[in-house]
């Protein structure tokens, strides 16, 4: 039995090397399966490890509180708001808060104009503790400074982006910059962050929070975000579950109404990523498993073809002694070492495919193909190629060796 | 108790109304160790005689024993066996395997016997050399001219050392030296203790045997023992 298994291989090898280019178009289908699905695969993980890094960094201890409208209550023009004095209600009442900071983002036109050049940014207004919560660092002059926010002074903090956007010199700091008909005074340079997913990190205009709220007129009915970060003791769940409960206080909500707000965790953040990436890689898994579907019976096709002309072969294989087990393997295994081969062939334009495609879109995280993609890759080519070889295999190994023989 | 017992076979061919009769009841008995000619005029029935000793085809009706085994209640499988182990076939077409080379045809058998493949290449060697065929056995069979073919297929009969060698028309393409080469080879054989059954239109050859079975029409019309038999070339 083993000695025939080998020669089944050798055959089967033999058969498929003889018939080159009507193997390799017969498991053009399994090779574009497998390429399509290592390729996505290998783009999506690189790009969910990168992710995963990249909020590590962020950290996990910090939160971002938001207001949240459902859908229906925008539609009847109701909007939930955040407000200034529900973040003074959590720095007095909330514990295990190291830092808290508002965000007000401008409201009207972010542009901002340095000399003849004009380039648009994210401007927002947000205080000292802003620094301490995002991690950010300064590479030339200060952040904002508490006198700035309590003397609404005209200052900004620009990003790395900004400057470059603006043609501005290395250093900055002392320029004024124009932003909605107002001229502030560059105080101070973040250190370049980079990007994440394609989006810059320094792109960026910082300004104290009261001088952003003056400039929309101290509206009483403002929207901000709050950020904060925790103190080492404190237990995350401990903290939303408290935000909650004042904010829910504070917003006068019955017990049967949802949060107007959203407490987002950086960890979530990654989650809801994650889930997007999964969905991807589900949806383009279904779309290629079809195609290997198509690849399965396209090695079906040619091995029935390959049956019928071999069955004088197999009527002479079986007049000097084959039984039926020897003529089922020899054509099972050539179906599974074609479509093997097509998955081996799929793997390496996948790979290719995949490294082609992060390398191309800048900033883009590199490819990597876990092990598993590869196992699962192979094995499901494997699978396909027994499954649909079996029909042709088991109708070689039911032929009368008479009736085999004289077919012409 | 014989090795072959034949009764009432019968091989009908249906072609359309009308019926072919190949075998039209053959009763026969061939003993171990006999060496038997069949012949008789061509459509007579040979081939396919030969084809239901050789547990390739199935008679219409009628009872085979082989060894005392009713071939007819033995599954695919079995006689894949009895083919494999006790049974070397020279087919008429000789029947090689058209992508192997001489030495991998006469390999084939001994690998559903699961022998590896030094001592594969051994046997089948040996079993080339002995027709004189050392010199060709990387050759497919169509580098080789029908003779050679002839007598790779005369190999591959011969390597599984089979106690009944079924030949039809073994020396069909064979000059009269080679006819005379192989026919000595038979003759070593039926020494050793093979069992043949040779079918031929040759008178030689059929005088070489202990036995000719005359066929016609699907029956056996003529059943002596050869008087010449004790006389060897
Ligand atoms: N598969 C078949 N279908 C129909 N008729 C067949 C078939 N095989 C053989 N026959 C018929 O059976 C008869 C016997 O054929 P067979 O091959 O046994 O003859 P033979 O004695 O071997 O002849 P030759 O000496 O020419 O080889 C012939 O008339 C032939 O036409
Ligand atoms: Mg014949």
């Amino acid at each position: 039995m083993f000695f025939a298994l080998i020669e089944s291989f050798r055959s089967a090898l033999a058969s498929i090397i003889a018939h080159g280019l009507r193997s390799f178009l017969t498991t053009l289908g399994i090779v574009i399966g497998v390429a399509s699905v290592i390729a996505v695969i290998s783009v999506t993980q690189g790009m969910s490890s990168f992710i995963g890094e990249t909020f590590a960094s962020l950290g996990s201890n910090s939160l971002t509180i938001q207001s949240y409208t459902p859908f229906e209550d925008q539609m009847k023009g109701i909007r939930a708001r955040l407000t200034p004095e529900d973040m003074e209600l959590i720095e007095r009442r909330a514990e295990g808060i190291a830092s808290i900071t508002p965000i007000l983002y401008a409201n009207r036109s972010s542009q901002i104009k340095f000399g003849s050049q004009t380039a648009f940014s994210r401007i927002m207004g947000t205080t000292y503790a802003f620094q301490e919560v995002s991690q950010n660092y300064m590479s030339v002059g200060r952040f904002i400074a508490q006198s700035d926010n309590l003397t609404r002074r005209r200052v900004v903090i620009i990003g790395d982006k900004v400057r470059e956007n603006l043609n501005m010199p290395d250093n900055p700091v002392n320029e004024y910059v124009d932003i909605g008909g107002e001229w502030f005074k560059i105080v101070g340079l973040m250190e370049a962050k980079g990007e994440i997913m394609g989006q810059s990190q320094d792109d960026i205009v910082l300004m104290p929070y009261n001088t952003m709220r003056s400039l929309q007129g101290n509206q009483a009915r403002t929207d901000i975000q709050i950020q904060l970060s925790l103190s080492e003791s404190a237990v995350l769940e401990n903290v939303t579950a408290q935000l909650t409960n004042l904010l829910r206080n504070a917003h006068d909500l019955d017990s049967d109404e949802d949060d107007d707000f959203q407490i987002q965790t950086a960890e979530q953040l990654m989650e809801t990523f994650d889930t997007v990436i999964n969905m991807v890689t589900i949806v383009i898994g279904g779309i290629v498993s079809i195609s290997l579907l198509v690849g399965g019976i396209g090695i079906m096709n040619i091995m029935l073809v390959s049956v019928t002309e071999r069955t004088r072969e197999i009527g002479i294989c079986k007049a000097i002694g084959a039984k039926r087990h020897h003529i089922l393997m020899q054509f099972l295994i050539e179906a599974l070492l074609l479509s093997l081969l097509g998955g081996l062939i799929g793997l390496a334009i996948g790979y290719g495919l995949g490294t082609l495609i992060s390398s191309s879109i800048p900033s883009f995280p590199p490819a990597s193909i876990p092990l598993w993609s590869v196992a699962l890759a192979l094995g499901f080519s494997g699978f396909v190629g027994v499954l649909f070889g079996i029909l042709p295999a088991a109708k070689a190994a039911n032929l009368d060796p008479i009736d085999a023989l004289r077919y012409e | 108790m014989a090795l072959i017992e034949l009764s009432g076979i019968t091989k009908y061919y249906e072609m359309g109304d009308q019926v072919v009769k190949a075998l039209d009841g053959i009763d026969i008995e061939v003993i171990e160790n006999d060496y038997v000619a069949f012949i008789g005029s061509s459509g007579s029935g040979k081939s396919t005689m030969l084809n239901i000793l050789g547990c390739l085809d199935k008679p219409s009706s009628g009872q085979y024993h082989l060894n005392g085994k009713n071939v007819e209640s033995l599954d695919p499988n079995e006689l894949s066996e009895i083919r494999n182990l006790e049974i070397g076939f020279i087919f008429q077409s000789f029947n090689l395997l058209p992508r192997a080379t001489a030495l991998g045809n006469v390999m084939q058998p001994l690998v559903y016997r699961g022998i590896g493949y030094r001592q594969r290449k051994d046997m089948a060697m040996q079993a080339l050399e002995r027709v004189g065929l050392g010199d060709r056995v990387d050759h497919l069979p169509n580098q080789l001219s029908g003779g050679q073919r002839q007598r790779v297929a005369i190999a591959r009969a011969l390597v599984t050392h089979p106690s009944i060698l079924l030949a039809d028309e073994p020396t069909g393409n064979l000059d009269s030296q080679t006819t005379i080469e192989i026919m000595q080879l038979f003759d070593d054989l039926h020494d050793e203790g093979h069992t043949l059954i040779v079918v031929t239109h040759e008178d030689e050859i059929a005088q070489h045997c202990h036995r000719v079975v005359e066929m016609k029409d699907g029956r056996v019309f003529n059943d002596s023992t050869s008087n010449s038999a004790a006389v060897t070339s």
